[in-house]
């Protein structure tokens, strides 16, 4: 019977490619829902709740767009993506977007055909020693046995870093984020090295997270960010600017608890007023109507907070903005005007 | 004559055994310390269980079920002046998610109710001689009830699809009488087909337009945990044994082209790695099946799994063929029986009586297998404890969560192994 199920899925999928795919937005629009790519459990940035629900950082992202889009922050399909999985994931359509901690790379965006939007947090790889060690900087780290996640970009930095600075080192391969948990308390490696976002999230789970220090060199660069499918640029306008709309809100002081009284009637910043669409039709040229940012920004208030909430200095993950300050305060934070 | 016998005429009273043989000295006499080697091998034995013991007792006995993260539960252990011991509050929080996964909580009955009823539709199949006869029935409904339960919708669309037999039984009896045995055949087979392509569905909305019965859809997304696991497991066991069995006779079979078929099936599948399959119904099938398409992925994980479960079953029921000897088969020819008469009656029954260690086997083989589909982002116990470690709350939580999954495939397992052995047990014909 199975198999009959099976042919009878590949006649209707024939049938179904004679209707040729319209834009995605429309696609999403019909269907009622977002399928959203995460990770399959990043601290932080993607994880279920005790109740299923889907928090984090990057769930923010996917939040916002199916908010501005459907206007229901609640109507996403949630689809975990493994590091292997989530490329042909997105390439095949099983899912809208990937938000899921993607480092924009060269070969990503032009090999694989994809498109990053925009970038939501600036990382870097970074080293993570017990104070034991008596070390300062990484370029003391000649001869050190470093736990390293194989198969990753991080992995190719690690190599390219210590030959350029003419040390040497012996790797521990690793698996999981957990394993090298595991593996650094228990001493099989003197150095765990990941993104630094990571290597704070780790740490901060550790019975004596004050025995370790992150080493102040950072010696890649990691912008991640969501990305679509190359060729719809409508629906990559889409998600670009409701990331956009996030961090302009963000420098225009627009936040959850005021965006109610702000969209109510037109004020006196004229950048505001396009952007929350009391004026102009820039909702319209999107696809969108007049409200889709007031719903994206509604959802989980503007990037800063939407930073706090989840990896800010106030969680247990504990980041600084750093990097990811807007530009107005030093940071790479920056988003181009809505006019 | 005197009285006098040179024979005891009445026996001694026994004795009882002196007590280094007997009892719980005796066993330990025999079994532990019968020699200096294995008394030194006892020893040596009963230090290390007791040092793991003493190891493993306080860990396991920390007092932090109610421990709502794991800072909480590293102040309990210290309050209660341990050194360490295992946070159980991962699994107070987290275990109605690692057993159902995203299912929507308003419909957790159904699940239950899908488990409680899988036993009643095993029952006549597993203890068929305490089960009334008539039960068989429901074990024929059930693969139609359980998609239904755990998926939801329209009651009407597995009806239809059952309707469907029906319609192939009559089919075949009408042109059987008009035309005969081979056009018979070939024209139910073709009405089963065009019933479930194009009109089953149709049928069935139509019917439930005027008569609604609908349970609320979950989608195969919300599947997960250990429910998921045994979705999988559950349906490719059941699919995977006879399909196995048409694969190993197939494989002896003289016609060259099935022969050919099955060898090159079950080479095929026994030369990749289950993963690979995954990764093939996981990623490729995407590629390769036109953008937009729906074709449900646990559907697709599930085909994957039978398929390579059947190719090892079949490898497992030949080996019982071929233990038979061969005046079982010779026996059933002179007897006059045509193939599948003898296949039932004398060859099968044997054959899988010796297989089913083998058998069992393959299935809890498969059962853990299950567990690789969070290799490709399905979130099975396996895949639930890395969502949950990346919990802010429960990050750094390892072997507790390993522990208590571990803890429930055992108990499946387990009690497969335990039911093998009845079953031998009870099929065991020689003294």
């Amino acid at each position: 019977m199975k198999k009959t199920v099976f042919f009878s899925a590949l006649t209707l999928a024939g049938l179904a490619a004679g209707a040729a795919t319209a834009g995605t937005l429309d696609d999403v629009k019909a269907r009622g829902k977002l399928n959203c790519g995460v990770s399959t459990g990043v601290i932080g940035f993607a994880a279920p709740d005790a109740n299923g629900v889907w928090q984090g950082f990057d769930v923010g992202v996917c939040r916002a767009v199916a908010a501005a889009v459907l206007g229901d922050q609640n109507a996403i399909e949630f689809v975990p993506t493994t590091g292997k999985t989530r490329f042909t994931a997105l390439a095949s359509g099983e899912i809208d977007m990937l938000a899921r901690n993607t480092t924009w790379t060269y070969s990503r965006d032009v090999d694989l055909k994809f498109t990053f939007v925009g970038v939501n947090y600036y990382d870097g790889q970074g080293f993570l020693v017990p104070k034991s060690l008596g070390v300062s900087s990484a370029t003391e780290l000649d001869g050190a046995t470093v736990c390293i996640q194989t198969g990753t970009t991080t992995e190719l930095n690690l190599a390219d870093y210590f030959r350029a600075n003419n040390m040497s080192y012996e790797p521990v391969p690793i698996e999981t984020n957990a394993e090298a948990q595991q593996q650094f308390l228990a001493g099989a490696c003197d150095v765990f090295t990941t993104d630094a976002s990571g290597l704070a999230a780790t740490r901060s789970a550790f019975e004596k997270p004050g025995d370790y220090v992150l080493l102040p060199e950072i010696i890649s660069k990691e912008p991640l960010g969501p990305l679509v499918r190359h060729g719809d640029d409508q629906w990559g306008d889409v998600v670009r600017w409701t990331l956009n709309a996030l961090i302009s809100a963000e420098e225009l002081g627009v936040n959850s608890a005021n965006i109610a009284e702000l969209a109510a009637a037109a004020g006196n910043n004229p950048e505001i007023n396009r952007m929350l669409g009391t004026e102009g039709n820039l909702g319209e040229m999107l696809g969108l109507d007049a409200d889709w940012a007031v719903r994206a920004i509604s959802v989980g208030g503007n990037y800063g907070e939407l930073f706090e909430k989840n990896i800010g200095e106030n969680t247990p993950v504990g980041l600084a903005r750093g990097l990811n300050a807007q530009w107005t305060n030093g940071g790479l934070i920056y988003s181009p005007p809505f006019r | 004559m005197s009285d006098v016998s040179f024979v005891r005429t009445e026996m001694q009273p026994e004795k009882t055994p002196p007590a280094s043989t007997v009892g719980i000295i005796g066993w330990a006499h025999h079994r532990l310390f019968s020699s200096y080697l294995n008394s030194a091998i006892t020893v040596i034995a009963l230090y290390l269980i007791f040092m793991l013991l003493k190891g493993l007792i306080p860990w396991i006995f920390s007092p932090t079920w109610s421990a709502a993260s794991l800072g909480e539960c590293r102040e309990m252990i210290a309050a209660a002046g341990h050194e360490e011991g295992a946070c159980w509050g991962v699994i107070r929080d987290r275990w109605i998610q690692i057993i159902f996964g995203f299912y929507p909580v308003e419909y957790y009955w159904r699940p239950i109710v899908t488990f409680l009823l899988l036993f009643v539709a095993l029952a006549p199949v597993l203890f068929s001689e305490y089960t009334p006869p008539k039960l068989i029935w429901f074990t024929g409904i059930f693969p139609f009830l359980m998609p239904w339960l755990l998926w939801g919708g329209s009651i009407w669309t597995p009806l239809m699809i059952m309707a469907g037999f029906a319609i192939c039984y009559f089919a075949f009896k009408a042109i059987d009488a008009a035309a005969g045995t081979i056009p018979a055949l070939i024209g139910s087979v073709l009405a089963l087909i065009v019933w479930w392509l194009f009109l089953a569905s149709p049928v069935a909305s139509a019917i439930n337009n005027i008569i609604p019965i609908e349970l609320g859809g979950v989608e195969s997304r919300n599947f997960g945990g250990l429910m998921l696991s045994l979705t999988i497991g559950v349906v490719a066991i059941a699919i995977s044994l006879p399909l196995g069995i048409v694969l190993a006779l197939g494989r002896q079979s003289h016609l060259p082209i099935v022969r050919m078929m099955c060898v090159g099936f079950i080479e095929f599948i026994r030369g990749v790695p289950l993963i690979t399959l995954l990764f093939v119904a996981s990623t490729l099938l995407n590629i390769f099946l036109p953008p937009g398409t729906n074709f449900d992925i646990i559907l697709r994980v599930i085909i994957m799994a039978t398929l390579f479960s059947a190719a090892y079953m079949a490898e497992v029921i030949r080996g019982g063929l071929a233990a038979l000897p061969k005046g079982q088969y010779e026996g059933a020819d002179s007897l006059g029986l045509n193939y599948w008469q003898s296949q039932r009656l004398i060859i099968m029954p044997q054959a899988l009586k010796i297989s089913i260690p083998g058998i069992v086997s393959s299935f809890i083989g498969l059962f853990k297998d299950t567990t690789l589909v969070s290799i490709i982002g399905l979130l099975d116990p396996i895949g639930l404890s890395n969502a949950i470690r990346a919990d802010t709350a429960w990050t750094g939580i390892v072997w507790e969560l390993y522990g208590f999954i571990a803890l429930l495939f055992w108990v499946f397992c387990f009690s497969m192994s335990r039911y093998s052995m009845y079953l031998e047990r009870k099929l065991k014909t020689t003294n």
